[in-house]
């Protein structure tokens, strides 16, 4: 007869092949990377192997570049993180309530999501951005001004803009969804109690969305801690190091000069910086996603 | 005073026109390469640039000619959609254990995977170009579909994850004592109990691979490139390029936008990854 | 024939033990009830007698089969869950036709069994509609349904009545009775309320903390308590405890004094007291009597009176600041808060408790 502790078993056994799959996929590149970063490794000399250790480490976070690489870095995802979740909140709440062409209006604002990230960082930089002939630089005429050469004097703060453009919907349609599950009567206590539509949003909206938050802020810093296609398109990483992040850094540190043991030494620092940002995030938002 | 019937009225005309106007705005970028596609380049290129034009179609004939869009859509297509059921297929039974047969290593386990997004490509450039050149995978589909696949995992993992654990588990306890084993379990009750959040999963990771550009870029040349690469061809300026930039990125991203505002409903559930109850 | 023997059963979740050693004999064709407070166990011990749980240690027979480590669907029993789990994308029909299908059974003979069963819980008209579009009791006679296509040995119900208003629950009662008489069937029912106990039941089973404190009729556990626990638990308004002391025993007439001096007299030569022992006396509302204050025997003032319409039920307060309920006939006049009333107990319905808590 088949047994309880079988059957309880079984599934584990059954669905154990998958998530080893699933480790396995994730690990070989891991283990190869970790190999590659402690041998002396460039396409340019392929029988050069030495074991240098730590050394491709070391000469990474020595480079002139790591400094500023960090830097933008988090500039660059602190900025929009905070630029997508403070406009996600103010945006969703604004089209909470309905309006003439409310569902056109939330089509038309979820699509930048859709978009692939170097088409948008192609249209950014040529149709908008340019200093002559750009959007931005006809507005700018329009009201008496200089136009502004986006990606030459303020570099960061385009791909900035360019990013968030992309992942504002992403945060618009997580908190549009949580604001639908706002407790009515709450609201209408509240009301009845006098308070303000102010006081509304501040003591009963935002606690309500903090866990929505938490997990758009999660899910950005995954995606935005690797932003490579858009600042590879529009400024390579200059002028100097000033759009250059971690992983751009890899790319021209050590794949322009197909040293393939720093960029995998690169790449190891970057996941430990990545594991450690993610360590404070859930301290901080302090909010575990995977409760049910 | 005003009554309360009007102050309503009035608030939602301010509401309304101050949310059409943040939403024209958000959307303009989208709007303007649309309108683009139809300039000719001389006016694409105008200073100031202007609203009022007359369209041609010449950019689309052009790209046509010159690249055959159906051969890059169809990688995309292929791409997409292979990894996306060849990842349904490890991650449904995978999130199944992790949320029915909860341990004290589920959560760490998800968390994990989860951080295995957060290596960049870049890092591990060499030594998957260097594996996939070994293994003759180099500008095939296969290869492309197999790092999407991979690629695409954790959060499909996560969002099943989801998914089952706010399917009561009575339900399929009531399954057990009506006989099914496992794989009835699954088949029979779980997945059709689950559609909606399975829709949206899949169209998520159709998503994230019609619009992958790293990979795609660095592991295929023309066999097995995708639209992607099409749109990184017409990056590089050579003489006045903009219009055809703007047509070449429309044709690559109107299939999933389109897709996108049909299955809007269920992507809308998919991406509350947990946040919404 | 579906005999149920449990021996030992002992069930634990890593370091904590929920059934701490169950032995139980359960015959054929009994309606069983496992009754006690949150936490208990009763459900643990019925998710494992299903096989949703496995068992720590200890043994469970079905008609002398062990089908301890048995998996849920190859012990022969049907649960009727709580929720009522229905599968809600399938029709009622279906609902009920699955583990039918899934034993591969004839098509013909599905429909056949589908139909009876229908025709038994009145659920014609439902059989094409999906659970959403049903009511809460339709759902629980669905779930029922469900069970009986299977015509299991044992039927387990897990708090079935719980999830339904209180009307429904009344009637739903009586549906379950009649189904047990008419499918002359085993049934296992856990349930929180001793009502249902009361009037479902051919034996009940207390639990408490993981534990049984004790098996029989429910008049038996109702008149017969064995400690405490079991008095406190059955009976609604709970029975009255009162602390005494042996003041005197005289040819096997004990005298027992309360706290507030009052002295009852029972008729016990079967007791072994001592002058000076501490006792737990109980009574139930019905074995009291309200009389005026000069002629009762114990004095008390009235605190609060529930006035049910066929009955009602008056707490009063001793001198010494006892509580003790009072059930009085719905049609008798009920006195002020704060008046002045003589209590008179019958002293033969007394129930004597030791130190311990157990029945003497």
């Amino acid at each position: 007869m088949a047994s309880i502790k079988t059957k309880q078993r079984a599934p584990l056994f059954l669905v154990s092949p998958s998530v080893l799959l699933l480790l396995l996929w994730m690990i070989i590149p891991l283990s190869m990377t970790i190999y590659f970063s402690t041998i002396r490794y460039n396409l340019l000399y392929p029988d050069d192997n030495g074991f240098i250790g730590l050394e491709n480490f070391a000469f990474f976070i020595d480079d002139p570049g790591f400094f500023p690489g960090m830097l933008n870095t988090g500039l660059l995802v602190g900025s929009t993180l905070l630029i997508t979740t403070v406009l996600g909140v103010l945006i969703s709440v604004l089209v909470n309530r309905p309006f003439w062409g409310r569902s056109i209006v939330r089509i038309m604002l979820i699509s930048p999501f859709f978009i692939m990230p170097t088409v948008n960082a192609l249209v950014w930089k040529n149709l908008l951005l340019h200093p002559v002939s750009g959007v931005f630089a006809a507005v700018w005429t329009f009201f008496g001004a200089e136009p502004i050469d986006w990606l030459t004097q303020y570099p960061l703060l385009s791909i900035i803009m360019i990013v968030s453009w992309q992942w504002l919907p992403f945060a618009i349609l997580i908190l549009m969804t949580a604001l639908q599950s706002l407790d009515q009567e709450q609201q209408e206590a509240a009301r009845l109690d006098g308070a303000s539509s102010f006081a509304i949003f501040r003591y009963l909206t935002l606690p309500h969305l903090s866990r929505p938050i938490a997990v758009v802020i999660m899910i950005e810093t995954i995606f935005l801690l690797s932003i490579f296609a858009e600042i590879f398109t529009t400024t390579g990483g200059g002028p100097g190091y000033e759009t250059t992040n971690l992983a751009y850094l890899i790319y021209t540190q050590a794949l322009l000069q197909f040293d393939v043991g720093l960029a995998s030494a690169g790449g190891l620092i970057a996941v430990l910086l990545a594991n450690v940002a993610a360590f404070f995030l859930v301290r901080i938002v302090g909010k575990n996603m995977t409760d049910a | 005073m005003f009554s309360i019937k009007n102050r309503e009225q009035i608030d939602t005309i301010i509401i309304g026109t101050l949310s059409w106007l943040v939403t024209l705005l958000i959307f303009f970028p989208i709007l303007w390469m649309f309108l683009t596609s139809f300039k000719t380049e001389i006016d694409a290129f105008a200073t100031p640039p202007s609203l009022f034009f007359t369209p041609t179609l010449e950019n689309y004939a052009l790209i046509n000619e010159r690249s055959d869009y159906f051969h890059f859509a169809w990688n995309s297509v292929v791409t997409a959609v292979g990894s996306t059921i060849i990842g349904m297929m490890i991650a449904v039974p995978a999130a199944y254990s992790m949320a029915f047969y909860e341990s004290k290593r589920t959560k760490s386990t998800l968390l994990w995977m989860l951080s295995t997004k957060m290596l960049p490509p870049v890092g591990v450039l060499v030594p998957i170009y260097l594996l996939f050149k070994d293994f003759g995978l180099l500008d095939t589909k296969t290869g492309l579909t197999i790092i999407f696949t991979l690629i695409n995992l954790p959060i499909m993992v996560w969002m099943a994850y989801t998914y089952f654990k706010e399917i009561p588990k009575e339900i399929l306890e009531a399954g057990r004592m009506d006989g099914a084993n496992v794989f009835q379990e699954i088949f029979k009750i779980l997945l059709p109990m689950s559609k909606g959040g399975l829709a949206a999963t899949v169209l998520l990771s159709l998503i994230f691979s019609w619009n992958e550009a790293f990979w795609s870029l660095n592991l295929t040349a023309f066999n097995a490139a995708p639209l992607s690469a099409l749109v990184a061809s017409y990056s590089s300026p050579e003489g006045l390029f903009w219009a055809k930039l703007s047509a070449v990125s429309t044709l690559a991203c109107a299939p999933i936008l389109i897709f996108g505002w049909l299955c809007q409903k269920q992507l809308v559930r998919g991406l509350s990854f947990g946040a919404v109850k | 024939m579906s005999d149920l023997t449990i021996k030992n059963l002992r069930k634990s979740y890593d370091a904590l033990e929920i059934l701490k050693g169950i032995d139980l004999e359960i015959n054929d064709k009994e309606f069983v009830v496992f009754v006690g407070p949150s936490g208990c166990g009763k459900s643990t011990l019925l998710r494992t007698i299903a096989g949703l749980e496995s068992a720590t240690s200890g043994n469970i027979f079905l008609d002398e089969t062990d089908i301890t480590n048995a998996a849920p669907a190859k012990r022969d029993l049907a649960m009727v869950f709580q929720s009522y789990a229905l599968y809600p994308h399938m029709s009622v029909r279906e609902n009920m036709s699955f583990a039918l299908k899934l034993a591969k059974i004839d098509q013909a003979e599905i429909d056949a069994k589908v139909e009876d069963a229908a025709e038994i819980l009145k659920l014609g008209p439902l059989l094409d509609r999906k659970p959403k579009a049903l009511s809460g009791g339709q759902r629980q006679r669905v779930a029922i349904g469900r069970a009986i296509v299977r015509k299991p040995k044992i039927f387990l119900f897990d708090e079935p009545l719980s999830n339904l208003d209180a009307a429904l629950r009344v009637n739903m009662r009586l549906e379950l009775s009649r189904l047990h008489q008419e499918l002359q069937a085993t049934m296992l029912y856990v349930t929180h309320d001793q009502v249902e106990a009361m009037t479902l039941a051919d034996k009940v089973v207390i639990l408490n903390d993981g534990r049984i404190e004790q098996v029989g009729s429910p008049l038996e556990l109702y008149e017969r308590p064995c400690n405490m626990f079991v008095a406190g638990f059955m009976g609604m308004p709970k029975m009255t405890f009162l602390d005494v002391t042996i003041s005197e025993t005289i040819n096997g007439k004990v005298t027992l004094k309360l706290l507030s001096g009052a002295k009852i007299i029972l008729d016990r030569p079967d007791l072994k007291a001592t002058v000076g022992t501490s006792l737990t006396l109980g009574i139930r509302p019905e074995h009291t009597v309200l009389t005026t204050a000069d002629a009762g025997l114990i004095p008390a003032r009235i605190e609060i009176s529930e006035q049910l319409g066929s009955e009602s039920f008056v707490y009063v307060k001793t001198s010494a600041d006892e509580a003790i309920t009072v059930r009085i006939d719905g049609e008798q006049e009920v006195l002020p808060t704060g008046a002045n009333i003589g209590l008179s107990i019958d002293s033969g319905k007394c129930h004597l408790f030791d130190s311990n808590g157990i029945a003497i």
